[in-house]
């Protein structure tokens, strides 16, 4: 009776094996097709993108000379889950740390508080940059130390020990350069001051990948299918600067126990020859593990040595302005090359007095260039400004003054290719405006027509002054890097920038530049056969006088121009015209003559005492 | 006498079930390169060394047949006429097994015989029912009289206590299996019935809590569960209505007034279904009722109390869970049934597996190309959630082929044990197939993240020599009987 009902039930037992046939299909299809989910989740499960660090560009002088290469050096990882029955004192005296250090940093590695990411299986950092020197030795007891392993980097080693501030450093990269470029993850370098800043897209290269298979503990298992999703890592592009490397040693040299900068630019192609800044310091210091440590005593001490004074320290430029001055009062009309003015022991005008020092009177342009007359240029400056029939009003006097100086290159960034350059300082009309409440003419400013006063340049623009001047009107933006290896050269740095002032007015002042060599201010930089033109400043400051000094030469072929300044060195002829005259010669001749090595020791042993109570 | 025992051999090379015997061998084909694809490492070449799992494997595989031609060349009268002896033993084998076993992983279950390890609980499946035909085949015996009932649970139980006695809960509940037996042996179906609605109920609903319906604002796991309650009430009044008017009324309202709901909330406003449903099935009970008041037939009003029953334990559960229970005590509820993630515990391998199933997509990533398995990712992936490595590495396809596979095997089963000229072939037959079922059931679930995390190995794929050979000895023990029939029939 029961068995035929039961019978039926086999059809219900099947049923449930069909319907759970069924649910599972289902399931699966929401699984394995429905979803991306999974699929990603596993490929970020499994894969562990390996990457391939690039060979960072090297460094090179505008003579082929190696200033910048790699190293290798050495980190010391340690997977902590294979690391025991190590030999703790063995390890310690190879690597040379003691135990308690040991202990400290294993400690360190484990909590995961400091070590975001720690994992027992994975390798943690425990050393780096151990050089290869010191790393030979631990490398031949590795096979000792079971659980540590090595991981090669790369750092930047230096050629010399000069250039530091155009060379610039490299360091690991902060949590903002992280999150502004993709390019980067934690833990890789970046530039960080100098070329390797600026040039840093070329230097750094193209990272390479490796795809590898992770397993559940982070363990590698291998290349995911042999490697034909790979990508070879591209190095950086190699650096070379118009820098010469003897030249640069020989300025650091030079201004050995001074403060101030040497620059010199190529002016046939704005190339900076030497960007000295003193005080100035090893690169080797900003390389290497104790980078930090180093970092922070430069940062500290009070001659601020971090500082490239070249770009970056804004000076009166003193005399060396005043052959701005004559330029553009030529040029303007405001004198011609025959007017003369009045010097008796300076300029004088109701109560108010520059004073001058002793020289014939009266004086033409070429002659008050060669003896530095204050009062003719403070004249010329004087009638500029009041020039009511040209120019309306004094405010459009000042501002057409203001415009020439920035047609010079004065009161805004030049454009170097170095970080942090600063813009130096040309006052307006609304600026004197504003600072004496509208109520000032061309003598209450008439100091800037000496380089005193409101203005203020860089060494770099004074050098550029220079460089303008030996090219008779125009100049290039002046750049520290030659070539890029592999990229055509910037065309910013090809293109003439044209003063406002015509070629024909820039030969009175290259002539009183030479006669200011010949028989003037800076006859301490007449070099015989090399036609050096020049030109003095002594730039008045709270403290003792800047020596200021400015040339070129060869006269009519110039191969450089340069700029010197030494603060508080006292008159231009004191230091600046001597350093700057053993530097054309060193640049031109390519050595120095006896003379020229025993003045240049001299003055390299010459120092200058700054209180800190002056910075 | 010989010539019979020659006809006898005659026909028993000609009665085995040869399909039966093809799907056994698809699926220990299958369920060997599964292990291969599992313990393989990156590096290995020789998957026949003794050394890797798979060699091992493939030993056992070679045993287990060998194991199947000794079952097939034995006299099928011997399991009936030995039943209760093998089982005796086999209980006394499981009682001293904890105190002889070395503990692994917390389970005392494993004996050590020289470089094997064997399970017997794996074996006393077996034991258990050959037991349970003998003495539910035998004359006289009626499921319906509480005594015999109760003693051919007690039959069932005690190897369950013996094993959880081992720590090995998940070996004990696939005893339960054993419960489907009763079924087809008239144990009221209802007991199963409710007992799985419920199950179901707690599953469903809890699992499917948190995620919504595309286009409405229902939760999946409340909109199943009410979908559920309306779909048992409308088979409940299928089966036992006296004329099913009542069907037409319940499944065309229903679907239409769902259906309805659905399409409102998709085109019109979203809003949440399940009230709906609820209304239906409050509409559907106070139906009955006065169906039943009216057409003197109580039954419509027990259907009636189901469905209330069900409501109230799907409401009430869920209102204990989320506002009675204490945080902690939700947790470990969630954590209990499967449905929370325990990052360190069953939800991370529930989890990974889940990723390496789904990473596999259509057609998979080929064989020996899985990254989630080779890796390690998956926990146990060479025995319980061997499926992960079907699912990565032969995709959908290769998971159809094997759940499959194993519905054919079920359903020749029901038909061989159906074929029994006797009640303890049947029932054997029966055990059988309820055992694989409830372990395809259960292992497939657990891996897809749809049952709770029970350990219990995957028939025929698993790594491990113990559970293939109690398998085997499972299926060619039925088979053997199956093939003997045909000395009865003539």
């Amino acid at each position: 009776m029961t068995g035929l009902n039961l019978d039926k039930r086999k059809y219900i037992i099947g049923l449930v094996a069909i319907l759970i046939v069924i649910v599972y299909l289902l399931r699966l299809l929401s699984l394995q097709i429905m979803s991306d989910d999974y699929k990603r989740n596993a490929d970020s499960n499994a894969f562990l993108k390996k990457i391939q660090y690039p060979a960072r560009g090297l460094i090179m002088d505008r003579k082929g000379r190696l200033l910048v290469y790699n190293e290798p050096a050495y980190n010391i990882m340690v997977i902590m889950q294979e690391q025991l029955g190590v030999d703790t004192l063995d390890f310690c005296n190879t690597v040379g740390i003691t135990k308690e250090q040991y202990i400290e940093r294993m400690a360190e590695i484990k909590d995961s508080k400091k070590n975001l990411g720690y994992s027992r299986f994975t390798p943690q950092l425990f050393m780096s940059q151990i050089p290869a020197k010191e790393f030979s030795v631990f490398q031949e007891k590795l096979f000792k130390f079971k659980g540590f392993y090595v991981e090669k980097r790369a750092i930047r080693h230096y050629a010399t020990t000069c250039a530091a501030h155009v060379l610039g450093d490299v360091a690991e990269v902060s949590q903002l350069d992280v999150d502004s470029d993709e390019y980067y993850r934690p833990g890789d370098y970046i530039g960080k001051l100098g070329v390797e800043k600026s040039y840093e897209k070329d230097l750094r290269g193209v990272k390479g990948m490796k795809i590898m298979l992770r397993d559940v503990h982070g363990r590698i298992k291998g290349h995911y299918q042999d490697g034909q999703f790979d990508r070879v890592p591209e190095p950086g592009r190699n650096l070379t600067l118009g820098l010469d490397r003897d030249l640069q040693a020989l300025g650091e040299r030079l201004m050995r126990g001074k403060l101030g900068s040497i620059v010199a630019i190529d002016p046939q192609t704005g190339e900076v020859l030497c960007m000295v800044s003193s005080p100035t310091f090893d690169p080797h210091l900003l390389s290497g593990p104790d980078r930090g440590k180093n970092y922070q005593k430069l940062y500290a001490n009070p001659m601020k040595p971090l500082l490239n004074r070249a770009i970056m320290g804004q000076y009166p430029p003193g005399s060396t302005f005043k052959t701005s001055q004559g330029l553009t009062f030529l040029q303007e009309g405001i004198i011609n090359t025959h007017t003369a003015y009045p010097c008796y022991h300076g300029f004088r005008y109701g109560r108010l007095h520059v004073g001058c020092h002793g020289h014939a009177s009266p004086a033409a342009l070429a002659y008050a260039i060669q003896t530095s007359c204050n009062s003719y240029f403070c004249w010329g400056f004087y009638h500029m400004m009041q020039a009511k029939r040209k120019y309306g009003t004094v405010n459009n006097a000042m501002n057409r003054w203001k415009d020439y100086m920035v047609s010079m290159g004065f009161g805004y960034r030049l454009g170097v290719d170095l970080p942090g350059e600063k813009r130096g300082m040309i006052p307006n009309a609304e600026y004197y405006d504003k600072h004496y409440r509208g109520s000032w003419n061309g003598l209450t400013v008439i100091s800037d027509a000496i380089g005193q006063g409101e203005v203020a340049l860089t060494p770099l623009q004074i050098a550029n002054l220079c460089a303008t001047i030996a090219n008779r009107g125009y100049y290039y933006i002046p750049h520290v890097v030659r070539s890029v290896e592999g990229r055509p050269t910037d065309t910013t740095y090809t293109r003439k920038h044209y003063t406002m002032v015509e070629e024909k007015y820039y030969n009175y002042i290259v002539d009183g530049m030479r006669r200011a060599v010949l028989g003037g201010t800076c006859k301490g930089a007449n070099l015989p056969g090399l036609d050096v033109c020049g030109k003095t400043g002594t730039a008045q400051n709270r403290g003792r006088d800047h020596s200021v000094f400015i040339g070129f030469a060869p006269m009519n072929n110039p191969r450089i121009a340069i700029s010197v300044y030494v603060e508080n060195g006292g008159f231009g002829a004191h230091f600046a015209v001597p350093i700057g005259a053993v530097m054309i010669e060193q640049y031109l001749n390519g050595h120095l003559s006896p003379s020229g090595e025993k003045r240049a020791a001299a003055f390299a042993s010459r120092t200058i005492g700054y209180g800190t109570r002056q910075r | 006498m010989v010539q019979d025992n020659a006809n006898g051999q005659k026909s028993l090379l000609r009665s085995i079930d040869v399909i039966t015997i093809v799907i056994y061998l698809l699926l220990i084909a299958a369920g060997w390169i599964s292990v291969v694809g599992a313990s393989y490492n990156y590096g290995d070449t020789d998957f026949l060394d003794f050394a890797a799992r798979s060699g091992k494997q493939l030993t056992w595989i070679v045993c287990s047949f060998v194991l199947g031609l000794v079952i097939m060349l034995t006299d099928d009268r011997i399991y009936d006429t030995f039943a209760n002896v093998i089982y005796v033993v086999m209980m006394g084998i499981l009682l001293v097994t904890p105190f002889i076993a070395t503990g692994t992983k917390g389970s005392y279950s494993w004996i050590h015989l020289g470089p094997v390890s064997i399970q017997p609980a794996e074996f006393a499946k077996c034991a258990t029912a050959l037991a349970l035909a003998k003495y539910m085949g035998s004359y006289g015996f009626n499921l319906s009289n509480p005594r015999h009932f109760i003693k051919a649970v007690a039959i069932v139980v005690l190897p369950i206590l013996l094993i959880i006695l081992q720590r090995e809960t998940g070996s004990a509940l696939v005893y339960l299996a054993f419960f489907l037996v009763f079924y087809r042996e008239g144990m009221t179906g209802s007991v199963l019935f409710i007992g799985v609605a419920v199950i179901v109920y707690f599953v469903f609903g809890l699992r499917f809590d948190a995620e919504a319906m595309p286009h409405t604002l229902t939760s999946v796991g409340r909109f199943t569960v009410l979908l559920l309650i309306w779909l048992f009430t409308a088979v409940l009044v299928f089966r036992y209505s006296r004329n099913r008017k009542e069907l037409k009324w319940i499944v065309g309202i229903g679907v239409l007034l769902t259906g309805g709901a659905w399409l409102i909330s998709r085109y019109v406003k979203p809003f949440d279904i399940s009230w709906v449903q609820l209304a239906l099935c409050v509409g559907v009970i106070v139906y009955l009722v006065v169906e039943s008041l009216r057409q003197r037939f109580p039954r419509l009003a027990l259907i009636a109390v189901f469905t209330l029953g069900s409501l109230f334990a799907y409401y009430s559960a869920d209102y204990m869970l989320n506002n009675v229970l204490q945080p902690h005590q939700q947790k470990r509820v969630r954590v209990l049934l499967g449905l929370e993630q325990d990052i360190n515990g069953a939800g991370y391998n529930v989890r990974q597996s889940e990723i390496a199933i789904g990473s596999g997509g259509l057609y998979g990533k080929g064989f020996l190309n899985g990254t989630q398995t080779k890796l390690k990712y998956v926990p146990e992936q060479d025995t319980d959630f061997i499926f992960c490595t079907v699912g990565e590495e032969h995709g959908f396809v290769g998971c159809a082929v094997v759940l499959v596979l194993f519905l054919c095997l079920i359903l020749r089963l029901i038909y061989l044990a159906e074929r029994q000229t006797f009640a303890f072939g049947r029932i054997f037959g029966y055990s059988v197939l309820s055992i694989f079922l409830f372990h395809v059931f259960i292992n497939i679930g657990m891996v897809m993240g749809l049952t709770p995390v029970i350990g219990i190995p995957l028939p025929f794929f698993s790594y491990g020599g113990s559970s293939l050979w109690g398998f085997t000895l499972l299926l060619f023990i039925f088979l053997r009987i199956d093939a003997g029939r045909e000395k009865y029939r003539r």
